[in-house]
């Protein structure tokens, strides 16, 4: 097969990917702004005079971020799963089974598409909050390598979850009772440097509190673990989850029988 | 002299499937070739394993044991070859509720790598929808269409990327005439224009009329393969026919088939045939509309299933 082919199957599939979820933008896209605005209003309002975050950053403007990078990291996740299990449960996915695609050409056109929407819901969700507080950049770079690495993740966990849910309620459960407890108790909604010393440490121990704070720290330039030490944990379980889903993909788990 | 490869390859192809009641071999030790060019047929009761030696072909499931080749390409090591020398249209109805038709077809040949050369792509897409009497409907949503209008695009959509081996899996199950009609003398075109054809189906005289080799699968093992021809004129060659109300007698019964009043009976020679006679006219039946003909594909394939178990040295096999 050549090099031709190999890139467009590739870049057909991550089209399509694309294709799916913006042809329901109004569920996959202008549902997750509204929800993070709904959220930024409620909280912000009720904590904005009370909460300092870093010494000097007002609550609102700490709680943008986080709101952003939640987003971020929650639709990667949908992104994925909710296309794999809809493609088995429904069937079609015979179309791509069929297909001389390789398992590498499914990973980075399940896991791009993710990231595409990830990028594009952080960015709606950006663009709608940041009227609300001030805030800036203090290091882009940081912003751009923890919002990539933590959507590539997301997307091959959700790429994990498609592939092992055989129904809706599987994906469901895998979505309400790991993803959003890992997300809401990452730091989205406050330091975690407030927290009494149990908490914290257990907080250390959730992959997404890095993938938070190290996003929140390319704009306040101050976190709460230096940047490298999130960087080191999340690029090592960004590792072991595109591992796994390369694995089950070469494998193919529950999808070739 | 050059030697031909085989279009589609299958050697010693065995699939054992665990359940909760222990092992079921739902394929052993398949061997057959299925030459280029050719239409052939894949004939079996539900359950016999036409459906599993498809998806081992095409990838869906892997063989516990054996090999499967497409035009030389292994099915496993060289996979990519041998799925673009596929076009498979499945056995279920699905399709992708989020595009429009041409979406579908665009998407299904980027996947095959034929999307760079798009302006000849296009064109093909438009012969496709024209020929499967899909042109108005190539913009309309997938959700949109007919049960028998998705399976026009399922067949299109294996088509698309232009493959030389075609494998179509009970493509008229559930379809109208029309359909039946198009599709068939579409599949016989590409067949004269040198596409290798494998179908199965459960319509015989389907078979009859297209397959001009076929083979028989009971319960996961090939049971006969041989040219439709030699089949038709090798097994019971007479077949009586007539209408009834009274039951049958019962030395009859166990070799008849019976459709409401329509009863037909195998007959090899005339004595046979005066033999049945006989037996009717001293139960005091009253056959009406009695006829005398040929056993067709249907009559063959419920002999061949119904008949003892044969051993692999018994099955005609002709290549």
């Amino acid at each position: 097969m050549s090099a031709v082919n190999v890139l467009s199957g590739t870049s057909t599939l991550l089209y399509k990917e694309v294709l799916r979820f913006w042809k329901v933008s109004f569920q996959t896209v202008a549902a997750p702004v509204l929800t993070a605005i709904l959220y930024l209003l409620i909280f912000g309002h009720v904590l904005e005079d009370h909460v300092k975050v870093f010494g000097s950053v007002g609550y609102t403007s700490f709680l943008i971020p986080g709101l952003v990078m939640m987003s971020v990291l929650q639709n990667a996740f949908a992104n994925s799963s909710s296309s794999l299990i809809q493609s088995k449960i429904t069937g079609n996915l015979v179309f791509l089974l069929v297909a001389p695609l390789s398992h590498w050409a499914w990973f980075l056109a399940y896991v791009g598409a993710s990231i595409v929407r990830g990028a594009v819901v952080g960015a709606g969700v950006m663009i709608a909050t940041v009227w609300f507080a001030p805030l800036h950049l203090a290091n882009p770079l940081w912003i751009a390598v923890f919002g990539l690495a933590g959507a590539a993740m997301m997307g091959a966990l959700g790429l994990i979850a498609g592939l092992w849910a055989e129904k809706f309620d599987q994906i469901a459960a895998f979505q309400n009772f790991v993803i959003m407890p890992m997300t809401f108790l990452s730091g989205v909604f406050y330091s975690v440097g407030s927290l009494p010393p149990f908490w914290k440490a257990v907080s250390h121990l959730n992959p997404f509190f890095y993938m938070i704070d190290g996003f929140r720290h390319g704009f306040f330039g101050v976190s709460d673990v230096s940047p490298w030490t999130s960087l080191a944990v999340v690029g090592g379980s960004l590792i072991v989850v595109c591992a796994l889903c390369v694995h089950l993909l070469r494998v193919g788990y529950k999808i070739r029988h | 002299m050059p030697v031909t490869l085989p279009a589609i390859s299958f050697r010693n192809v065995a699939k054992t499937y665990s359940g909760a009641r222990g092992a079921i071999k739902a394929l052993d030790d398949v061997s057959f070739d299925i030459h280029a060019g050719e239409f052939f047929g894949l004939l079996g009761p539900n359950g016999a394993g036409k459906t599993t030696l498809i998806s081992i072909l095409a990838g869906l499931a892997r063989a516990s044991g054996g090999t499967v080749k497409v035009l030389g390409h292994d099915v496993v090591t060289d996979y990519a070859a041998a799925r673009r020398s596929l076009g498979i249209v499945p056995q279920e109805l699905v399709f992708d509720p989020f595009f429009s038709v041409r979406e579908a077809l665009r998407i299904q040949s980027g996947y095959f790598g034929v999307r760079h050369d798009k302006k000849a792509n296009d064109a093909w897409i438009d012969e496709l929808l024209a020929n499967l009497g899909l042109a108005d409907k190539a913009d309309a949503n997938m959700r949109q269409l007919s049960g028998g209008m998705k399976r026009r695009v399922l067949v299109a959509q294996a088509l698309v990327h232009r493959p030389p081996v075609i494998v179509l899996d009970e493509p008229t199950a559930g379809v109208d005439v029309e359909l039946r009609q198009t599709l068939w003398q579409f599949v016989a075109r590409l067949n004269r224009e040198g596409h290798t054809v494998l179908l199965t189906t459960h319509y015989l005289e389907e078979a009859e009329a297209l397959c001009g080799r076929l083979a028989m699968l009971k319960q996961g093992r090939i049971v006969a393969l041989d040219r439709t021809s030699a089949l038709l004129a090798g097994t019971a060659s007479t077949m009586l026919r007539f209408k009834m109300d009274a039951p049958l007698p019962a030395s009859l019964a166990a070799q008849s088939r019976v459709t409401g009043r329509i009863v037909q009976i195998t007959a090899h020679d005339a004595h046979e045939v005066e033999t049945i006679l006989g037996v009717l006219r001293a139960a005091g039946c009253q056959p009406e509309d009695l006829e005398i003909g040929r056993a067709d594909l249907e009559d063959v394939f419920l002999e061949i299933m119904n008949g003892p178990p044969r051993t692999i040295s018994q099955v005609r096999v002709a290549v």
